[in-house]
C-alpha cells in the first residue's frame, strides 16, 4: 500500500473548525514539560548535537524547543577506542563511551555560549554513582539557559557490578530522588529510560514516585556488530547503542505502554518525550500520538543537520493536514479506539 | 574552520577516472569557500533513511565561476556504490566545505606531496597555491597496484619532480611509498611535507619527516557518521598546544593536522595519559 491509496483520518474536533485542515501556521505547538510548557515540543537527542555549536551553523538553535546536550558527567572522560561506529541497516550502532570535558568545563565555557545565543538546554547529566548525578545537577542550579535536567540511567552503576541505573526500578529511583532532592525546584528533572528492561512501565512509575517531572523514551538498543573480514567485533567497546529509524517501533511501543499506564492511572501522569528513529514530522506525530508531548531527534541530525527544525515544520503540517489546531489535542490519541 | 553549508546539489558530471569516480556538484556557496584539505559530506540516501549516514569525500577542484565542486571516490560498500548509479542530473544532498584546510607556508617554499592511492585529491589545489605564490612542489605518488594510481599525469604537468611507486610494481618504482621518500625530500629541499592517504601510510611519512627535521602536515581519514563534529565517530589522539593529548575529532579539528601531534602508535586505543582515561571505568 502507498501512502497516496490511504485516506487520512482527521481530528473529530476538527468539524468544530468547518474543515478537514487547519492553516499550518495558526497550529499551536505549545509543547507541555514537566509543569510548565516550552514554545514548541522539538528537541534534539542526547549525545547527537554535541553542546550546541556544531548545530548552530545550520539552525538557529533558539527555535527548538530546547536543545539536549550530550550526557554529562562530573570529571572529563577520554571516550572509548576507536572504532566506535558502525552503520546498520535503517541504523546506526555506537560506542562513543560518554567522551567529554565535565561538568565545570561545561558550565563554565559551553552553558554560557548556549544562553547568549536564546538556546533553552535540557542537561543531559550521568554518572557512576549515585552522588555523581547529584554533583552534576547541584552545578547547574543557578545557571543561564538551562530550563531543565535529562538523567541518563543508561550508564553502568559502579556500585551494582556495572548494571546501568535503568536496569531496575530501584536504582533508577534512587538516582532520580536524589537530583531531585539537589536540582533547583522549579527545574523539570526528566528520567532517560531503557527500552531493554523487563517491564519499562515499572521503572517509569519507579521514577515518577521519585519525583521526576517527565520521561525521555527511549534510550539506544543494546547490540553487536561482528566484521566478517577480521572476524571480530566491528566496536573497539564490542557492545554499543542501535540507534536510527531501525527502532522506531520499539521506542513508539514504550511511549504507547507508559502513556497506557498513566490513563489507567497506574502512574501519575507526567509529560513524556518520545525518541527513538524520528526523521521527519510524520514520524514525530506517532510518538505524539503514541502519548509523547515532546519529540527528540537523534540519529537523523547525523543525516541531515536540519533535521530538528524541518522535523518541527512537518509536524506543524501533519497537525494541520489532519485539522488539528493544538498540539495537545494529539497528545495520546492512538489510545482512543 | 570552515563554514559549512547545506545544499541540494546537481550532478553535471559522473565519470570513471582509473579505479575511481569523478563527481562534479553544482551549488550555489560552496565552491567559493573550498580550501585545500577540506572535504564534503554527501547524503547517499535521503529517500528512506535505509542508509543515513553521510559519506564525506576530499574536494579535488572547486571553481566559484561554475559553482561546482568535484570529488573523488572509490566503492567501497553500499554507501559509494549507490553514489556511483547516480546520474547526470539527479539532485545530492552536499554539506561542504568541511574541515579545517592545510596550512599553507607564507611566501616561496619548497614542497614534496605525497599521495596513496586516491589521497592526491586534496593535494593538487594544495600544490596550485604553493606554485602560484612562488614555491615549488614534488610529488610521490604511490599505490598497491598502478590501477589504484591517481593523478600522475597530472602531476606531471605541475612540476618534473614526480616519483611514482607500486607495491607490485606494475608502475614506476617497486615498493612503498616511503622508499624514495628521504632521497626526494633532499633533492627538492623540501621545507614542508603533505601526505594523503591510507593511516599506515601517514604514520610512516610522518616518522620520516620527524627524522629528517622536516615540517609534516598529514590529510587523516577516520570513519565518520555526521562529518560536522556532532558524532564523535572520527577521533584519534593528538597531542594538543598545551601538551596535553586528547581524543580530537577528524572531522572539525582535522583533516589536516601536523603528522608530529598525531599519536600514530595509539589510534584505536585509549593509553592512560590522555585526558579523561583514568574516569574510562564504567559506560
Amino acid at each position: 500500500m502507498t501512502g497516496a491509496d490511504r485516506t487520512v483520518f482527521v481530528n473529530t474536533a476538527a468539524a468544530s473548525t468547518g474543515g478537514t485542515g487547519v492553516p499550518s501556521e495558526s497550529v499551536d505547538l505549545t509543547a507541555p514539560f514537566g509543569g510548565g510548557t516550552l514554545p514548541n515540543p522539538v528537541t534534539t537527542a542526547s549525545g547527537c548535537a554535541g553542546y550546541g555549536r556544531e548545530l548552530a551553523k545550520f539552525l538557529p538553535l533558539a527555535e527548538l524547543g530546547s536543545i539536549t546536550t550530550k550526557t554529562i558527567m562530573p570529571a572529563p572522560r577520554s571516550g572509548r577506542p576507536t572504532p566506535r561506529m558502525a552503520e546498520t541497516p535503517s541504523g546506526m550502532l555506537n560506542g562513543i563511551g560518554l567522551q567529554g570535558s565535565g561538568i565545570e568545563h561545561f558550565v563554565a565555557n559551553e552553558l554560557p555560549w548556549l544562553a547568549e545565543r536564546g538556546a533553552r538546554v535540557l542537561v543531559s547529566v550521568a554518572g557512576e554513582r549515585v552522588e555523581d548525578f547529584a554533583a552534576c545537577a547541584r552545578a547547574l542550579n543557578g545557571q543561564p539557559g538551562v530550563v531543565g535536567l535529562e538523567v541518563n540511567l543508561s550508564c553502568p552503576n559502579a556500585d551494582n557490578s556495572g548494571l546501568v541505573f535503568a536496569a531496575n526500578p530501584a536504582t533508577a529511583h534512587d538516582v532520580v530522588q536524589a537530583v531531585r532532592e539537589v536540582a533547583e525546584p522549579t527545574l523539570p528533572v526528566y528520567a532517560k529510560l531503557a527500552p531493554d528492561v523487563t517491564s519499562i512501565t515499572d521503572v517509569a512509575k519507579a521514577c515518577v514516585r521519585a519525583g521526576a517531572d517527565g520521561l525521555s523514551m527511549i534510550n539506544t538498543l543494546p547490540g553487536v556488530v561482528i566484521d566478517t573480514d577480521t572476524l571480530r567485533p566491528h566496536l573497539a567497546g564490542v557492545v554499543g547503542g542501535l540507534s536510527g529509524p531501525a527502532i522506531r517501533p520499539v521506542a513508539v511501543g514504550c511511549v504507547y505502554a507508559v502513556h497506557a499506564a498513566m490513563r489507567a492511572g497506574e502512574c501519575a501522569a507526567v509529560p513524556i518525550l518520545g525518541m527513538g528513529g524520528i526523521r521527519t514530522g510524520r514520524d514525530a506525530l506517532e510518538f505524539v500520538l503514541a502519548g509523547a508531548s515532546g519529540v527528540a531527534v537523534g540519529t537523523a541530525i547525523f543525516n541531515d543537520p536540519t533535521a530538528p527544525l524541518r522535523v518541527l515544520d512537518e509536524l506543524r503540517e501533519a497537525l494541520a493536514a489532519r485539522g488539528f489546531a493544538k498540539l495537545t489535542d494529539a497528545v495520546g490519541l492512538a489510545h482512543h479506539h | 574552520m570552515a563554514h559549512p553549508v547545506q545544499r541540494q546539489a546537481e550532478i553535471v558530471e559522473l565519470s570513471p577516472v582509473g579505479a575511481y569516480h569523478r563527481l562534479v556538484l553544482r551549488a550555489e556557496g560552496i565552491a567559493e569557500r573550498v580550501l585545500p584539505g577540506h572535504f564534503a559530506a554527501l547524503a547517499v540516501d535521503r529517500a528512506d533513511g535505509s542508509l543515513l549516514l553521510r559519506r564525506p569525500f576530499f574536494v579535488h577542484r572547486a571553481d566559484p565561476a561554475e559553482a561546482t565542486v568535484e570529488v573523488v571516490f572509490a566503492e567501497a560498500g553500499r554507501g559509494t556504490r549507490a553514489l556511483a548509479r547516480q546520474r547526470v542530473g539527479d539532485v545530492v544532498d552536499v554539506v561542504a566545505p568541511l574541515g579545517n584546510a592545510f596550512p599553507i607556508p607564507t611566501g616561496p617554499a619548497s614542497a614534496l606531496m605525497v599521495a596513496g592511492g586516491y589521497g592526491g585529491v586534496p593535494l593538487f589545489g594544495l600544490a596550485e597555491r604553493i606554485t602560484e605564490q612562488g614555491g615549488s612542489v614534488g610529488f610521490i605518488l604511490g599505490a598497491s597496484t598502478a590501477d589504484r594510481l591517481f593523478g600522475v599525469e597530472q602531476a606531471r604537468a605541475f612540476t618534473p619532480d614526480v616519483l611514482v611507486t607500486t607495491e607490485d610494481g606494475s608502475y614506476g618504482i617497486r615498493g612503498q611509498i616511503t622508499l624514495p621518500l628521504t632521497e626526494a625530500m633532499r633533492a627538492i629541499e623540501a621545507r614542508v611535507v603533505y601526505a594523503s592517504g591510507p593511516t599506515g601510510m601517514l604514520r610512516a611519512v610522518a616518522e620520516v619527516c620527524a627524522r629528517e627535521g622536516v615540517r609534516c602536515f598529514t590529510a587523516v581519514e577516520q570513519t565518520m557518521a555526521c562529518g560536522v563534529g556532532v558524532c564523535m565517530s572520527c577521533v584519534l589522539p593528538v597531542v594538543g598546544e598545551d601538551g596535553v593529548s586528547r581524543l580530537v575529532r577528524s572531522c572539525v579539528d582535522g583533516p589536516c593536522l601536523d603528522g608530529s601531534r598525531v599519536r600514530w602508535e595509539d589510534i584505536g586505543a585509549v593509553p592512560p595519559d590522555l585526558e579523561g582515561a583514568a574516569a574510562m571505568g564504567g559506560c
